[in-house]
């Protein structure tokens, strides 16, 4: 089969494609997924191929977006929904939180709730303060929820794909940054094999020095930094972890009962985040394999600022890690 | 729209006596701590808006609701027993005690169940008329909101979503004059609710004086069959509430204005009065018929309650987190997985 390298913003448009090829139910909603053709042109040709039934523009009203995505979805349908970005999903925190995670439970099981939220993410480019956040983890501290973000084209692909099928609410969070990063795909359609069950991470370097752990655009600066490092001999095992709910904490375990050092990366802010859930859950659990403390890089502890040098001093990046890793090899 | 028969009218009277007598039950329930959820909304006063609006309705249409849902609930036909149960946390609750006094809902019934944060509940609404539309079936959802909900910003959207698709959506505005203690006038710069239709290019159906059940079954018929074959409807019921915005509201205690307004209801505007006299007056000879459903009420919810009483509080770590997830092959697990729901 061949393979070819495609931007992951193509990855995900196909595994969606593929998906509502595959299933009459499923249709996406959103601003500007169709006659604009997408914001981040993931919904492009869309409409023309699917038709206006199925590829739904909807009014600025994340509320009534989050909200009418749960009420399709008890009702039968498996809604995508897109927000433009990340950041305007906290319009629809209630309905994400309060509705799509817990109508479930609240009901005892009466109702299920197969959607996927899709929201691009990330900070940079000048974006500013409101629109350049990475807040995952806020959404994965609710259960109910499953949370997914991919590192590369392959993984976006299969992760989606899983995430549609489903049937509990995902969301789903791609880095703005990592769109046009071409990576590996398989040719043909509809791969099932290239499904990613939910929950499931990945070794994405092998090494036995210290393990990096990270997902999304984090694991672009740890397989930077692993590459430094392994030029001054260190040998750095990078985990991408890809799904914040659930956490594959097995993975991180058995990285780390092999290479007793750990640095969290994340493109997130550092207070009651990623990096403090892993180091805690390690320090818990791994308290006997620890030969150094554990290191988190992550966002400066600050809102985004416009200006270009100030903002990049603000974000992780690969030097950060590595000079983390320096710290404790 | 057909004339209600006797047989129908005795049904709504059945309908809301049983409605009362859950009501009040529960509320005294509440005071003596046999019911101790901190939250319990009582539809007391409201039945005529519900009975007489649900009866436009078919068996496949949906029906959705704010957290003042009992009688929502007993009208759609959900079992009393499981509902009362549900008031105290049991097992046998119709949502196993996870969810309460506001969190009704029968999948059966095709009710979507009752929602606690204001105007929350009301895409979800949009959603389910959105399935309808979406796979040509006629049926409409008919969805209850309080005048307090038509402020926040999940009106707005959802009114406006429902009418750029043409979904089938009848928007009942419960206006029972207070959002929980702020009158309409001191929350709502339109005070004539229904008219909030006009910002959306909505059909509005107008102002329905909501304690006269026929009343509001002659305007929900038309607004029904409007929606099922055009798009949303709004329909504004002026109705009043007894027992405050819920049984912990000390205003009525507090205020003596709002006690004049409420006996004033309670003397000249009772739902069940209001019916009772309709139907002595069309249909003669049905005393018996009515005080068989009086009984048939309090020996109901005697039942529901000696039930409820006598059935086990969940109590296991299953039983908490049971349900938070669908069980799913999809999902990965190892034994050191966090996050992933035990189903």
């Amino acid at each position: 089969m061949a393979v070819r390298n495609v931007a992951m913003r193509e990855a995900i448009r196909r595994a969606l494609r593929e998906e509502m090829l595959r299933d009459e139910s499923v249709f996406v909603m959103g601003e500007e997924v169709a006659h604009w053709q997408g914001t981040h042109r993931v919904t492009r040709g869309f409409l023309e191929e699917f038709g206006e039934r199925r590829v739904r523009d909807t009014p600025i009203s994340e509320m009534a977006i989050g909200g009418v995505a749960v009420g399709a979805a008890m009702a039968g349908l498996r809604p995508v929904a897109e927000f433009m970005t990340i950041n305007f999903a906290f319009l629809a925190l209630d309905a994400i939180v309060n509705h799509a995670a817990k109508v479930r439970y609240f009901f005892d099981g009466m109702f299920k709730v197969p959607l996927v939220y899709r929201a691009a993410s990330g900070w940079g480019n000048q974006a500013t303060a409101s629109h350049s956040h990475a807040p995952e983890p806020i959404f994965a501290h609710f259960p109910g929820l499953y949370v997914g973000c991919p590192s590369n084209a392959r993984d976006a692909y299969g992760m989606l794909k899983t995430a549609i099928r489903d049937d509990n609410p995902v969301l789903f969070s791609e880095s703005i940054a990592l769109y046009p990063k071409p990576g590996p795909l398989p040719d043909e359609n509809d791969q099932d094999d290239l499904l990613v069950p939910i929950g499931k991470g990945d070794i994405k370097r092998e090494g036995a020095d210290v393990t990096l752990v990270a997902y999304s655009r984090g694991v672009d600066w740890a397989l930077q930094a692993a590459r430094a490092l392994a030029r001054d001999g260190v040998e750095a095992e990078v985990v991408d972890l890809r799904w914040l709910r659930p956490l594959d904490m097995g993975l991180v375990y058995d990285s780390f009962k092999k290479t007793n050092r750990c640095v969290i990366v994340e493109e997130s802010l550092p207070m009651y985040s990623f990096g403090s859930e892993i180091a805690a859950l390690l320090q818990e659990n791994m308290f006997d394999y620890m030969d150094a403390p554990i290191k988190r890089v992550a966002a400066e502890d600050v809102p985004l600022p416009y200006s270009k040098e100030i903002e990049l001093l603000a974000l992780p990046n690969a030097q950060k890690v590595v000079d983390a890793v320096k710290e404790i090899v | 729209m057909p004339s209600p028969t006797k047989d129908m009218l005795l049904d709504w009277y059945r309908q809301m006596v049983l409605i009362r007598e859950f009501e009040e039950t529960c509320h005294q329930l509440y005071l003596q701590k046999r019911i101790t959820g901190v939250y319990l909304h009582l539809y007391s006063g409201h039945e005529a808006s519900g009975v007489g609006s649900m009866a436009a309705l078919r068996k496949s249409d949906h029906v959705i609701t704010a957290y003042r849902d009992h009688g929502i609930a007993l009208i759609l036909g959900m079992d009393a027993n499981a509902v009362m149960a549900e008031m105290m946390g049991k097992k046998t609750g119709s949502s196993g005690g996870k969810g309460g006094s506001m969190h009704l809902a029968s999948a059966a019934h095709n009710f979507w169940g009752g929602y606690a944060i204001v105007g929350g509940h009301l895409p979800l609404a949009a959603g389910i008329a959105l399935e309808a539309r979406y796979r040509g079936k006629d049926a409409v959802t008919m969805t209850y909101v309080g005048d307090g909900a038509t402020n926040n910003g999940y009106f707005h959207e959802s009114l406006n979503m429902s009418a750029i698709w043409d979904l089938p959506v009848i928007w009942i505005i419960e206006n029972n004059g207070y959002g929980m203690g702020t009158e309409v006038a001191r929350a709502s710069g339109q005070t004539e609710l229904h008219r909030k239709a006009e910002a959306y290019g909505i059909k509005s159906f107008g102002r329905v004086d909501a304690q006269d059940a026929l009343a509001v079954y002659k305007v929900a018929s038309q607004a029904v069959a409007y929606a099922r074959d055009n798009g949303p409807a709004v329909i504004e019921h002026v109705t009043y509430r007894y027992r405050g915005h819920g049984v912990s509201d000390k205003q009525y205690d507090s205020r003596d204005d709002m006690s004049a307004e409420l006996r004033q209801w309670m003397d000249e505007r009772e739902p069940i009065k209001i019916l009772r006299d309709h139907i002595l007056g069309a249909h003669g000879d049905v005393g018996a018929a009515l005080t068989a459903h009086d009984e048939a009420a309090r020996q109901i919810v005697a039942q529901a309650v000696e039930f409820a009483e006598a059935s086990d509080l969940p109590r296991s770590r299953d039983e908490l987190l049971g349900n938070t997830y669908v069980r799913s092959p999809r999902v990965y697990k190892t034994a050191a997985s966090i996050g992933a729901g035990i189903d």
